[in-house]
This record gives C-alpha cells, structure tokens and sequence, in this order.
C-alpha cells in the first residue's frame, strides 16, 4: 500500500473532492487563472500519456513522465516570470506554464532542428533562456547550489527576483542538497527548494532538514495544486522580503507502472491532483465536463499537430556540431568541423527519412 | 612602472577588473576578511565589500555552483580555489555543468566563471598541495585552460578571461609566487588567450614549457647556451586552446623538441602536443620529441625534488634530441 501521510501533517487548500478546507489560506488566483493552471496541468497528463506511449513504440529513445505529482508544477503559478526556476526533469507543467509549447517540447525530445537547445541533449532535459528556465542536467542535485547562486546575484544587483529549484526526495541524499541548502542559510539566499517526496519514499521527514541550516521549511499537500501555490506564494514573498529561503516538502505520488497491479488504483485516483482540482474547479461553478472533454481533444490535437510538424523537420545542421561549446569555435573544433565534413558520413540512425 | 610578484599581479587585475565592471564578484574560502590563502585577495574585501569578496563555507562543490548560478544571472564570478589539489569535490560541477551549459542549452546559457587556483609542487605540501591536473581540465570540452608563468601575463591573461564569455580555469604557479618577480603596468592592458610567447630565442631545440616550468626551461636553455647549444623556449601560457602555429612555427625552424610539465607523464598534456606536432610537421622532426615530466606517482612529500623536472633533467633531454 502506498503510505498516505496523514492530512493534519501537510497544508492543504482542498479536500479530496477539490472542496475548500474552512480556514484554509486560498491562494490569490482569478478565476481565469485556475481555468489556465488546470488546463496545463491536464496538458501534462496527456502529454505525458502520449510520449510514453511513443517511448513504448521506440519512436522516442527516453522519456519521464510525472503523471500523479503535476500539482507540484503549480509552484510557477506563484512566481513572477523574472523569477528564475532550475528544474529537475519532471515539472513539464512549469515549461507549459510559462509558454513553452508543445512543438518545442516536442522537438526537444525528437532533437530535431526545432529543438531550442539544438539536439544537444537526450529527452526532456530542456532550456529555455527566454523564459528563465534554466538548462536541465541529468546528474540529481547539481542544480541545486546553482539555484542558490543566482537567488545570490539576483540579491546582489538589487532585484527582487527569486529562484525555484525542483528535486526529488532522491537528490536529498547527495552532497549538492546539503551544500546548496547550507550556502542558502549562510547568506539568507532568496531561494525556494522544492523537494517533490514520495509518500513511499525511504527517507522521511526533509522538510526538518532545513531547521539545521537556518532556513524556514513548509509541508505541504503535493498532489493539492492550490496549496503549493500558496505555500510556494509565501516562501516567495519572505524571500523578497529579505528573509531568506524555505524548504518546500511536497508529498505527492507518481504512478508507477506496477501501481495498477498492486491494487493500487483506486486509493491512487482519489489522490489524484487533476481530479481534485478539476473538482474545485466544478464548485466555483468554472469547469464542466463537456468543457473537459473539450480540452483534452484540444491538447492531443495540439501533440498531433506538433507530431506531424516535427516529423518534417531535419536533424540540426551538421555544421553546427562544434558551435557553443565555446562563444567562437577554437582553431581544433573548426578543423575537426572541416574534416567530419569533408569525410565520409554515415545515415544518422537516429532520424528516420 | 611597477614592480609586483604573481600574487600582487593577480590581486591588481582582480582590483582592476573589480573597479571597472560592478559584475565582478570573488568568491572563496577565506577571500573575503582574511584575504585568501595566499593573499591574492587581500584588500579586495575592504574596498568592494562583503557582497563582492565573497568568504563561502568550505565547499568546492559548493564555491563552484553558487558560482555558476551567479554567472547565468548575470554577475562575472572569480571563484578561488585554494589549492587545485581540492578542486575534486567541484569536479562534477566544473566538468559536467560549468563547461556544458553554453552548449547543452543550444548556446542560450553561456556561463562565464574564471577559476583561480594554484597549482603545482616544490613548496613541501605533499600531495594534497601540489598537483598540477591541467590534463584533466583540457580534456574537458567547454572549459579554457590557461597557466601563466610571470606576474606580467598573470595579469593581463586574467584581465582577458574576465572580459570573455567562456569559462576559464586559471592555474597559478604557487612555487614562484612570490619568487616571479617582474615589471606589471598599471591599469588595464589584456594578453589575449590562446596566444604563446617565445621567451627565449633560438634555432637547434624547442622547449615547451607553461607555469612553473617555464623557468626551469629557461635556466637549462641558459646552461645549454653556454655549452653552444640554441634553444627557444615557448611559454604557451594558455593550454586549452594551445597555439598551434606558434608551436609548428618553432619546431619547424628546430626540428627538435623537449616538452616539460611538472604533471605525470602518461596521458599528460604533453602526449597531446606531440600527437598534434607530428601530425602537422613531421617531415620537419630531426628527433623523436622527448618528454621531462612528473612521475606517473601520487605526487611525493619526502622526495618532491626528485619527482619534480629540473634544468638538468631538461638539459639532458635536450642533448638527447641533438645527438638522436
């Protein structure tokens, strides 16, 4: 059995059925702006049900998908869009949020020609400077200290932007954790770590870490969209007030692929962050379900159509082999670039056509 | 104009830097009140400030991604490290974030830090305070690597990494810190990076040399001299990228080459030189290229001296390639 923590321990806005809890802080959202935040949550959802069926199909060589912990992408909802956000590999709600669309994320996984980050990486380890999401790495934790140095420079130069950094309860065993969460208190960094913790982890109990480096912490409801949105607004706010960073523990639970065979299923659907808040949603009277239908028809037309567009596009020019890796290419990378195009070339077995 | 030894050469292009572009920042174990551990820092705090001389807690790994997250921000970081011989525990944020991000994010996210560390032996530290792993940055794409061996290019190769936009490892040859002495401007002037220097003419044998060895190059080129032998010397003063055609200019003229570096020899960096010279001017050799290097031993305490490449042992190698 998943271990379903008990809800008088975490901060909740809403209820199993999406119902808001008497006395509970409701974030300061328009109705406009819940309708929005749900429909990139459900566009999560689906996205991620159709990549991992390509995976399936060997059309995609890698994928992570989030599916059960997409209220944790609804931490962006409480950030400005100054404010700098360093993911992990599984907040794609963030990347939707703030504009990121589906053909990008698309061309990211295919790496093809569309790819903003120029086929450089393997799926879903996007960047987005335009938006000030930062480039994902694989390695768990590295991001972390970054996050702190630019909440840092921000500070320093007189902005008030904060920074955002997504991790799973994992990379809260590496050394990074430690030292970005230790540098953050040392210089009450305007930083806000967001742990995604399963409630089946081994390890308990990480927002108590932060006691130890002098920085404030928060548990809250992971698989509650609005209560993250909440708990991240006020960490986000003491931030900006000069009170340092906060350790957001967001207990949630993906779904696994042996979930539904281990019985699982239905204590997974109840805690289900899409239909809580799609429930909310139907009590302020703002959701029906013909409009949901509607939405998911729109969004895997939108994947469809993305599909199609990217089917056509090349792989990144060969030319651009050796760019980037400094601002001009060096004497050996502009020579290694003149011989791998003069040479002999073989089909590139990762591109179809 | 003034005199100055490394260290002051390296805390004036720190100062000049810090004065002209309000992005600089300094960041280190004990940079800030203190002055670093070998002062390169020292007055730094007093005039900038805690926010931009930065003392850090005691953590590579930490000094190096705080500092790369400053350097996406927006802020022209100088990280210290306080001996190479600790860069290990950053070695992951240097290798796989510091030199990837320009490329991994499609050149959205250039990250300009320059490292400063002090690399190199023959001061008595053992291990932990003497190696010189420049091999292992210049294998590292995305990464420059640069090592100077006076005050004068001291300054003005530092004063160029932190006016460009890539991420720079900045080796400082901590045996002659202070020894180095020589003339430095002041103000600003830049030595622009990839470029080597003859520092010692002559027509018969190359020796190539960077950071500590540079000196030892020019005393066995002295002592060779008095014996009629011409030797010049290269300092290529930056390692990644290394100068190739001031390299093939000289060992055309030659024919003859000696690579010194104080690092283990096998898979050091001079390996690579010589693949790159014999690959271009072959027909131009009169000798096998000799290597004087460290051993391919964690590098000794007690007998550091005997570890570490002197004039003689370049001497030798240089009458080697003469009587091949």
């Amino acid at each position: 059995m998943v271990a379903v923590p008990a809800p008088a321990d975490l901060r909740r806005v809403l209820d199993d059925e999406g119902r808001v809890l008497a006395g509970a802080a409701v974030p300061a959202l328009a109705d406009d702006t819940v309708v929005r935040l749900y429909d990139t949550l459900l566009l999560v959802r689906i996205v991620d049900d159709r990549m991992m069926r390509l995976q399936r199909q060997g059309q995609l060589g890698f994928y992570m998908r989030a599916t059960g912990e997409e209220a944790t992408h609804a931490a962006v909802a409480a950030l400005r869009p100054s404010d700098w956000v360093f993911p992990s590999y599984r907040e794609h709600g963030a990347w939707f949020w703030r504009g990121y669309t589906v053909a990008q994320f698309v061309n990211q996984l295919l790496g093809n020609a569309g790819d903003p980050a120029k086929g450089r990486q393997m799926p879903v380890h996007h960047a987005a400077r335009w938006l000030n999401l930062v480039s994902i790495s694989a390695p768990v934790g590295t991001q972390i200290p970054q996050a702190v140095g630019a909440a840092y420079a921000a500070k320093s130069m007189g902005k008030d932007d904060v920074s955002l950094v997504y991790f799973g309860d994992g990379a809260a065993a590496t050394g990074e954790f430690h030292v970005g969460l230790n540098f953050a208190g040392v210089w009450k960094a305007p930083c806000v770590f967001l742990c995604r913790a399963s409630a089946a982890a081994p390890s308990r109990g990480f927002a108590a870490r932060a006691r130890g480096y002098g920085i404030s912490s928060a548990r809250v409801d992971g698989n509650d969209a609005l209560a993250v949105v909440q708990v991240v607004a006020e960490a986000a706010e003491r931030a900006r007030a000069g009170l340092g960073a906060t350790l957001i523990e967001a207990v949630t639970h993906r779904l696994a692929d042996d979930d539904t065979e281990r019985g699982e299923a239905e204590l997974w659907e109840r805690w289900d962050p899409l239909r809580r808040l799609r429930g909310h949603l139907r009590a302020r009277g703002l959701w029906t379900d013909a409009q949901d239908a509607a939405a998911s028809a729109r969004h895997n037309q939108t994947i469809t159509d993305a599909l199609a567009a990217a089917d056509q596009l090349p792989p990144p020019p060969i030319e651009s082999i050796v760019d980037d890796v400094y601002e001009t290419p060096s004497w050996n990378l502009a020579e290694q670039r003149a011989a791998l195009i003069a040479g002999a070339r073989t089909k590139n077995p990762n591109h179809h056509g | 104009m003034p005199t100055m030894n490394i260290i002051e050469a390296v805390r004036d292009a720190l100062r000049t830097q810090m004065r002209i572009d309000p992005r600089v920042v300094v960041l280190g174990e004990d940079v800030g009140k203190f002055g670093g551990v070998f002062r390169a820092t020292n007055g730094l705090h007093e005039e900038f400030g805690a926010d931009r001389v930065i003392d850090t807690p005691l953590a590579e790994a930490g000094i190096i991604g705080t500092a790369i997250g400053m350097a996406l921000y927006g802020l022209r970081p100088v990280p210290e490290i306080q001996f190479s011989d600790f860069i290990f525990p950053a070695f992951d944020q240097i290798v796989n974030e510091l030199a990837k991000f320009r490329y991994r994010s499609g050149g959205q996210y250039p990250c300009p830090v320059v490292i400063r560390t002090p690399v190199g032996g023959g001061i008595r530290g053992g291990h932990y305070h003497s190696q010189s792993p420049e091999a292992l940055f210049i294998h590292t794409p995305g990464l420059k690597v640069v090592a100077p061996s006076n005050p004068y290019d001291a300054k003005g190769l530092l004063l160029a990494a932190m006016r460009q936009n890539d991420p720079v490892l900045f080796m400082e040859p901590k045996r002659i810190y202070r020894a180095s002495r020589g003339e430095v401007p002041e103000g600003e002037y830049e030595l622009e990076l990839g470029k080597a220097a003859v520092t010692r003419a002559g027509t018969q044998v190359t020796v190539l040399a960077w950071s500590g060895m540079v000196s030892i190059a020019e005393e066995a080129a002295k002592q060779a001299d008095a014996g009629g032998i011409s030797v010049e010397v290269l300092d290529l003063r930056t390692l990644m990228p290394f100068d190739i055609d001031a390299i093939l200019a000289s060992v055309k003229k030659t024919g003859r080459c000696v690579v010194v570096h104080e690092a283990p020899r096998t898979a050091g960096f001079g390996a690579e030189l010589i693949a790159s010279i014999q690959e271009r001017a072959i027909e131009h050799l009169e000798a096998p290229i000799l290597r004087v290097t460290g051993l391919d031993t964690p590098f000794p305490y007690s007998l550091e001296h005997e570890y570490m490449p002197n004039a003689d042992r370049v001497l030798g190698a240089i009458r080697q390639t003469l009587e091949w």
